[in-house]
């Protein structure tokens, strides 16, 4: 520690301290909460599929949502949620979730996309309900309209997920999570099943070739290049304030030093 | 004579002969100028009125002041065939049909963000130092003045491309409009030409936008300048600064290279901004409908603290006699803001009527030889930093892991808690600077180096601090407060009563200071070392 | 009382007076001189570079071509080298003169003395009397009825600037309370102006409408802002509402003005889970199951709710007109 001693008096050495605690402590955090799981290889028969997932289910789900669905004390009754929910909840990474926050967060999902499919078939196979979406049966690319699915994003979505879709605040430290990156079939059965804070959009007040349109536009938006610079995470005027306050006027102040400063 | 003298000299001559001017710019030419960097921040605002100018009137060629309904054909295919006012469609033709528009759209936008961040750092700076005493009080107030319209011209600039947070923008200005209590609706209506947002709302703060307001700002600068250049400007203490004098450049050349050049490196560097970083997307925010919002609807910066003092304000509304009063928006929209104008504005007369000083002052004052004033500032600094972090609540949430609730509550107490407590602290930090002035003038600077005296005994040796430099640490005057009598010789009371006890309290506390180190002091230390 | 403070003032310290002047490398060395000079040439010519970058990029460069920068992210060349051009042409003419005007203008600090701003007293003393002769000449001091009528006549005057201004808009009677709900209007989808069907709405969806149109009739932005609903469909036995609230819902479903009653903002962020709707403007929680009762933020009402009721066909009608005014307050509202 002989290092740390020479360089103490430097006034450096707080932040740097500090900054250093700091990533240790992330980085020990992260870690510490990953976890693994053993995987498991379904295979494609429809009833073998189903007693797979019975099985996930039994190790992973059943602690929380009951042995049979039927929900319990902080987990909800599974029971007619259908394959969709199944499929977004465990194919976003959200269930099963890593602790009890206010809500379950996306992140890279525990279960691949057979044990997902197997959960879902198993799920669904007890009480009928949405069925999990293919993103090939999907035809956005081709049918959507960007331009109205913009009209429909802004009516229906931008006030929780931000103009641009990168999330928003909800009441009591809920939020409404970006929609940068997430696959078109989730996009579309978190439409159609509501998914934690979320209200259903039902297929006759959104049509299903409209809830197209709208994946399209959010598509369009998450390829759209920075046309203006930096996007400074199109969060609205509040970053464009402080990057005003900081770079901005910081180093106008700064190069008034340099003008004032008496050359040598 | 080279050839350069010569053309000079044939110019100047041709202007005096014709203008007989030579006396007056030959006086003005050398008009001095301290330097200091914190006296360039006035320019960097002027700098960035010049910048708004000469985009603004670039913007003006294309855009199209109208809500008309139009559908969009231009190039931004994501909004391709949808219903919009011409504003927004024009807006849109500039950033992506015109070369370069979009970077005079940002380069405009983000000159007008830096116009305000230099006018409050501008204002602090004068606050802070004292800049604003006799005979200044004028140009404070006009300085006050162009804040003000600052906030209105930016908010009214930003509605113009009429985007959905612009437009939300408007809704909300409509909702305060309508509020005020017997002539809202007559207001609200009259603005809008009738119910919200109507047709004529875009048109109408175009022209105040760009005609009405941009006059006005250039009669306000003017006058602002010339009674900078009237008066002299102020100077920091320093060996050989007076009241008397002011010392640093002349005009011609160097000040005048030193500000043109600073004025391009200004333009340069908003440019910069311009070209690298994105600023109101408003392609992406979407045409203007009241029926559509998006998470995060928050004005720029400098209305930020106005939406924040919104959010917190408790649901208050008086209903009676048939008729309503929203004091949930009354409060924070009109009454907080007038107050805190009302009483910027009028400090420089609320400070001389503390001290009783009226005589002119020229010498800036370090911000801890006035501590009562600097822990004035500190605290209303801390009010308005409480009420933007609050308008900007829902992203703190989302970045930080918090809630609005939380943060809402927090603000809500903090308003009114923490600038106290900025107060108290700010003139007790003050007050040790001053003793810490004190001991550096009378014992010198710790220079980290132990010597061991011969009976054994370890010091640090202090070094002694130059003439000039303890002459900047004591050249300020301290004052005793007012002794005002609260009753006559016959034992009358004050027929002031209650004010001139008023102004006893806030004198005394206006000035508690530490004592400075006289001649006698210093004298009598001898070597200054202990 | 200020000039006997003075008189307490400390001896102070003495004025050494401005320092010695320290004079620049450039004013001493003229290889020093030469070098500067050089370097205010070469800052002149980077901003000469950066005009030709910013004729380069405004002539020849396509809008197409994008190029990924780290921080920046994918941008576009244009209007990136377009800014950088004339970013690189403005600054560099500012850092030239500067550096020309630190290196090789003189230095000297220069002293000039201040003079009080306060005239001679001669001064002084004649331009009070001036103005004293000069009011004593027109004498509006002695002519009262000229004082009196010159203050009627300027302060009516006044007013002819202000009543010129009444034109600009029309008088808001009882607009304010006025919407374009009607008893048996349907509603209809927002955007596709589709009508909708009890069965249309699962348990936990929301749908934002507005009113049928009559034909021929165009939406207007204005009616809009007032006729704007959120639906909103919960389990029935979730509500906590009066007998009266409770004959305005449809098998759980229950309509609200979508125009927040703080400030106007479209309050349509609803929370499935919590039953809660959030306005995004300044954060006013309605919640649901309570005919929209505020329970946090700065709004001081509920939302107005919608009288619901079927039509023949079996799609939603309004039941009547919003019984109170939607929106922000106004002094003639009647919130009692």
């Amino acid at each position: 520690m002989n290092f740390i001693s020479r360089y103490r008096r430097s006034k450096f050495f707080g932040p740097a301290l500090l900054a250093a605690a700091l990533f240790v402590l992330g980085t020990s955090y992260s870690v510490a909460s990953a976890t693994t799981f053993k995987a498991v290889t379904p295979s494609n028969d429809k009833t073998t599929l189903i007693a797979e997932g019975k099985e996930i289910f039994a190790r992973g789900c059943s602690s929380c949502h009951g042995l049979n669905l039927e929900g319990g004390a902080i987990a909800p009754s599974l029971i007619g949620v259908g394959a969709a929910s199944v499929d977004f909840q465990v194919g976003t990474g959200r269930m099963p979730m890593a602790d009890m926050s206010v809500q379950a967060a996306r992140k890279d999902p525990i279960y691949n996309e057979a044990e997902t499919a197997a959960l879902a078939a198993y799920v669904a196979s007890l009480a009928p309900g949405p069925a999990a979406i293919r993103n090939e049966d999907l035809a956005w690319e081709r049918s959507g309209d960007a331009a109205e699915g913009g009209q429909l994003f802004r009516s229906n979505c931008s006030m929780c997920h931000n103009f641009a879709g990168q999330g928003g605040a909800l009441s009591q430290g809920k939020y409404a999570p970006s929609l940068m990156g997430v696959e078109a079939k989730h996009i579309y059965e978190a439409l159609i099943t509501g998914p934690q804070s979320m209200p259903v959009f039902s297929d006759k007040i959104i049509t299903p070739a409209e809830k197209l349109s709208i994946i399209k536009w959010i598509k369009a938006a998450e390829s759209e290049p920075n046309l203006g610079g930096a996007s400074l995470g199109r969060t609205g005027p509040v970053t464009e304030g402080l990057l005003s306050w900081s770079l901005g006027i910081m180093a106008l102040i700064g190069v008034a030093v340099w003008i004032t400063a008496k050359a040598k | 004579m080279s050839k350069s003298e010569r053309v000079a000299g044939t110019v100047a001559n041709y202007v005096d002969e014709r203008t007989g001017a030579a006396k007056w710019l030959k006086k003005n030419l050398n008009k001095v100028f301290p330097d200091h960097w914190s006296f360039m921040l006035g320019e960097i605002a002027l700098y960035s009125f010049i910048i708004l100018l000469l985009t603004g009137t670039f913007l003006t060629f294309w855009y199209d002041p109208s809500m008309q309904e139009v559908e969009y054909e231009g190039s931004y295919q994501p909004l391709s065939g949808l219903k919009m006012s011409a504003a927004y469609a024009s807006t849109l033709h500039i950033s992506f049909d015109i070369r370069g528009g979009l970077l005079m759209r940002q380069i405009h936008h983000w000159a007008a963000l830096l116009f305000m961040v230099a006018i409050v750092v501008h204002l602090l700076r004068v606050f802070f130092t004292g800049a604003f005493r006799k005979p200044r009080e004028f140009n404070w107030i006009l300085g006050i003045g162009l804040l003000t319209l600052g906030i209105v011209e930016g908010f009214l600039g930003y509605s113009l491309p009429d985007d959905l947070l612009s437009g939300t923008g408007i809704r909300i200005a409509e909702a305060i409009i309508q509020a005020i209590p017997v002539v809202g609706s007559y207001l609200a209506y009259f603005v809008f030409g009738g119910p919200f947002p109507g047709e004529v709302f875009i048109p109408r703060i175009y022209t105040v936008h760009i005609l009405l307001l941009p006059g006005i700002f250039l009669a306000l600068i003017t006058a602002h300048l010339m009674l900078v250049w009237y008066q002299k400007h102020t100077q920091y203490p320093g060996p050989g600064r007076t009241e008397k004098n002011v010392v640093g450049y002349p005009l011609m050349p160097v000040y005048m290279a030193k500000a043109g050049g600073f004025f391009f490196i200004v333009f340069g560097f908003t440019a910069f901004l311009g070209a690298v970083a994105s600023i109101n997307p408003i392609w992406l925010f979407g045409p203007y409908t009241p029926a559509q919002i998006t998470a995060g609807s928050q004005p720029d910066w400098y209305m930020g603290w106005l939406d924040g003092l919104v959010r917190m304000a408790p649901p208050l509304e008086t209903h009676a006699f048939g008729h309503t009063i929203s004091w949930n928006i009354l409060i924070p929209a009109l009454i907080i803001p007038g107050i805190l104008f009302t009483g910027m504005a009028l400090y420089p007369f609320i400070e001389s009527w503390m001290t009783g000083d009226k005589r002119e002052h020229h010498l800036l004052d370090r911000p801890r030889n006035a501590p009562n004033r600097t822990a004035l500032g500190a605290m209303s600094l801390t009010f308005v930093l409480v009420t933007l972090l609050n308008g900007g609540n829902d992203l703190l949430a989302t970045h930080f892991g918090l809630t609005i609730n939380q943060i809402m509550w927090f603000s809500r107490i903090g308003v009114l808690v923490l600038p106290p407590i900025a107060f108290v602290i700010t003139k007790r930090i003050c007050l040790s600077l001053q003793r810490s002035d004190r001991e550096l003038v009378l014992h010198g600077k710790e220079t980290g180096r132990l010597v061991m005296l011969p009976h054994g005994e370890f010091i640090e040796i202090h070094e002694e601090l130059s003439p000039e430099k303890k002459w900047t640490l004591t050249a300020h005057e301290q004052l005793p407060p007012l002794e005002i009598a609260q009753e006559n010789q016959a034992g009358v009371r004050n027929p002031k009563g209650l004010r001139a006890k008023l102004q006893q309290y806030a004198s005394k506390s206006h000035q508690e200071q530490i004592e400075k180190p006289s001649a006698k002091d210093v004298l009598e230390l001898g070597d200054g070392r202990h | 009382m200020t000039s006997d403070n003075q008189s307490n003032e400390i001896a102070p310290l003495t004025d050494p007076g401005i320092p010695a002047h320290l004079h620049r490398k450039s004013d001493l060395d003229p290889k020093a001189a030469k070098k500067a000079e050089r370097q205010v040439g070469i800052l002149f010519i980077i901003s000469a570079l950066g005009t030709i970058l910013f004729i380069y990029s405004y002539t020849f460069m396509s809008e197409k071509i994008f190029i990924f920068l780290p921080v920046l992210g994918n941008s576009n060349a244009k209007q990136l080298f377009l800014g950088l051009g004339m970013a690189i042409s403005l600054f560099f003419i500012g850092m030239g003169a500067v550096h020309w005007a630190k290196t090789l203008m003189p230095d000297n600090e220069v002293v000039a003395q201040r003079h009080e701003l306060r005239s001679e007293e001669v001064d002084r003393e004649d331009f009070v009397k001036t103005v004293k002769e000069g009011a004593a000449a027109a004498g509006l001091g002695r002519r009262s009825i000229i004082k009196r009528t010159l203050g009627v006549a300027l302060g009516l005057s006044g007013l002819t600037p202000l009543l010129l201004l009444r034109d600009l808009g029309p008088l808001p009677k009882d607009d304010f309370s006025k919407t374009s709900w009607e008893a048996g209007t349907r509603l209809v989808t927002d955007p596709g102006d589709r009508p909708i069907k009890p069965s249309d709405l699962e348990i936990g969806a929301v749908a934002q409408v507005l009113p049928e149109l009559p034909a021929g009739k165009e939406r207007k932005l204005e009616d809009i802002g007032k006729d704007a609903v959120l639906l909103i469909r919960i389990r029935p036995a979730e509500f906590q509402l009066d007998a009266e609230r409770l004959s305005w819902t449809h098998e759980g479903i229950i309509a609200f003005s979508k125009i927040c009653s703080h400030m106007g903002c479209a309050v349509a962020l609803y929370e499935q889970t919590t039953k809660h709707l959030l306005c995004p403007c300044h954060q006013s929680t309605y919640d649901v199951t309570r005919a929209a009762k505020v329970i946090f933020g700065p709004s001081a009402r509920p939302l107005p709710q919608l009288a619901l009721a079927l039509d023949a066909e079996g799609y939603l009608v309004a039941k009547q007109p919003f019984t109170e005014p939607v929106g922000p307050s106004f002094w003639e509202r009647d919130s009692s």
